[in-house]
């Protein structure tokens, strides 16, 4: 049943402290809405529960990217066109500028924001493993003030995050550190654009001198949140790259994912294929440095 | 005037729309698809999916392509909107119109429109385009009839002609 727009209230204030005053004062009453590419869809299918929205599309406080000698800063209302044409993000943060060309077309990319992909914490995000195996650290504001937290951490279980109902996410911060790391990252789904990943995976790893050094795996859409895939890591840190390596990675990546069966995919096909991008990484891994 | 149009609910939203200045006075939740289509008579946008799957309620606003039917009308406020009748010049069909229709690109006509503007805005930004931009510049726009090779060579074909110039 569609929605009749005269039952919803949306307000738009021009800054970002009208709108945590407004989350302060009513918590949990007023939904934040970005670029509505996951609001708008449920209030077209009659789904949204909330009556009043605060639109924060726009804001200059959460739409920067700082820099830093270490650190980058992205704000959480940057949208995917603007992670994809961010000269740093494109050349010392590959995964997140793939995975930014990869959620729906060029129109969502262009509304779709960072921040808004991880509140709205689906499993199957493009971008969200990616910030798992960068490490990234959220700022979240509230009228209370700002508080950091690990975003590894973040997600608690499918759909609950730890934000609170008069926080919104600031800006999302990724240290520079990962130059020598070589990065991959594999969307299976039907087609690359406007169609939600099967499995989605995100890797950085070093290699050197035939073993792995500090290993990042983290995959999508097979466990009721992104997933790092820590065993797995613990599993193959320090090893030597062989084909026993690449069959323990494997099994020890599907004993870790928790898939569903769905429209888009069974459960059986996404443990199969988690286990062989893991090893389809590892074989790139140790390809890469005969390359360099 | 209608006794909807005086209800105190609705808000005064005022933007841009090829070229003209528009007033309305609707709901602020409502989406800028419905906006065009019922008050303003722009029936050129079409719904689709109504979920930001098929590109087909493609406008540009301030430049960018966006689905229109996710976008709440007061997000509009004070936009410089394109729609696909904003294409057209004094009754002439623009570059990309006339390439569309030399090359067979539309048939149905549904998602032409979207089509079309999406390939606005990627010859705004690469106007010589790859085969490979376009079929990504493309790639949020479905079309059920014509298989997109044509709809393709019409983009290339725009390019040629110059249509970003």
């Amino acid at each position: 049943m569609r929605a009749h727009p005269s039952e919803y209230e949306i307000v738009s204030p021009h800054t970002l402290s009208a709108v945590l005053s407004l989350l302060a004062q009513e918590p949990g009453v007023w939904l934040p809405i970005a670029g509505g590419t996951d609001v708008m869809v449920q209030y077209a299918a009659g789904k949204l529960a909330a009556r009043k929205l605060v639109s924060i599309w726009n804001l200059p406080e959460l739409r920067r990217i700082e820099l830093s000698a270490d650190e980058i800063q992205i704000g959480a209302g940057c949208t995917y066109t603007d992670l994809s044409e961010h000269e740093i993000v494109n050349r010392e943060f590959t995964l997140l500028s793939r995975a930014a060309r990869w959620t729906g077309g060029i129109a969502n990319q262009n509304r779709g924001t960072i921040g808004g992909n991880i509140v709205n914490a689906s499993p199957a995000a493009d971008s969200l493993p990616a910030l798992l195996v960068y490490e990234a650290e959220l700022l979240l504001i509230s009228a209370r003030g700002e508080r950091r937290v690990p975003y590894t951490s973040f997600h608690i279980n499918y759909r609950e995050t730890q934000i609170a109902p008069d926080e919104l996410i600031r800006a999302i911060c990724l240290k520079r550190r990962f130059p020598e790391y070589y990065a991959h990252a594999r969307k299976v789904a039907a087609r690359n654009a406007q169609a939600i990943a099967k499995v989605c995976l995100a890797a950085l790893g070093r290699f050197a001198d035939g073993f792995v050094e500090d290993i990042r795996l983290a995959v999508g859409s097979v466990a009721p949140v992104p997933l790092r895939l820590t065993a797995t890591e613990r599993a193959v840190n320090g090893k030597r790259i062989d084909p026993q390596l690449l069959q323990l990675a494997r099994t020890t990546a599907a004993s870790e994912v928790r898939p569903i069966d769905d429209i888009r995919s069974s459960a059986r096909y996404r443990v199969a294929v988690a286990g062989n991008l893991v090893a389809e990484y590892l074989q790139q891994l140790s390809a890469s440095e005969m390359k360099t | 005037m209608s006794a909807s149009s005086q209800d105190p609910a609705k808000c005064e939203i005022a933007f841009t729309v090829n070229g003209q200045l528009a007033t309305v006075r609707v709901h602020a939740m409502e989406r800028l698809l419905d906006v065009l289509r019922h008050e303003l008579g722009l029936t050129g946008t079409k719904e689709g999916c109504g979920e930001g799957e098929c590109g087909s309620c493609s406008v540009l606003m301030d430049g960018l392509l966006v689905n229109s039917c996710l976008i709440p009308v007061l997000q509009a406020s004070g936009a410089n909107i394109v729609t696909i009748e904003g294409l057209a010049c004094d009754g002439r069909l623009g570059v990309l119109q006339q390439a569309f229709l030399d090359c067979g690109g539309a048939q149905c006509g549904i998602c032409t429109p979207g089509m079309i503007l999406a390939a606005v805005h990627l010859l705004n930004k690469k106007p010589r385009p790859t085969l490979e931009d376009i079929r990504e510049g493309l790639s949020g726009n479905l079309c059920r009839c014509t298989g997109y090779m044509q709809i393709i060579e019409a983009v290339a074909e725009a390019g040629r002609r110059g249509a970003a110039t």
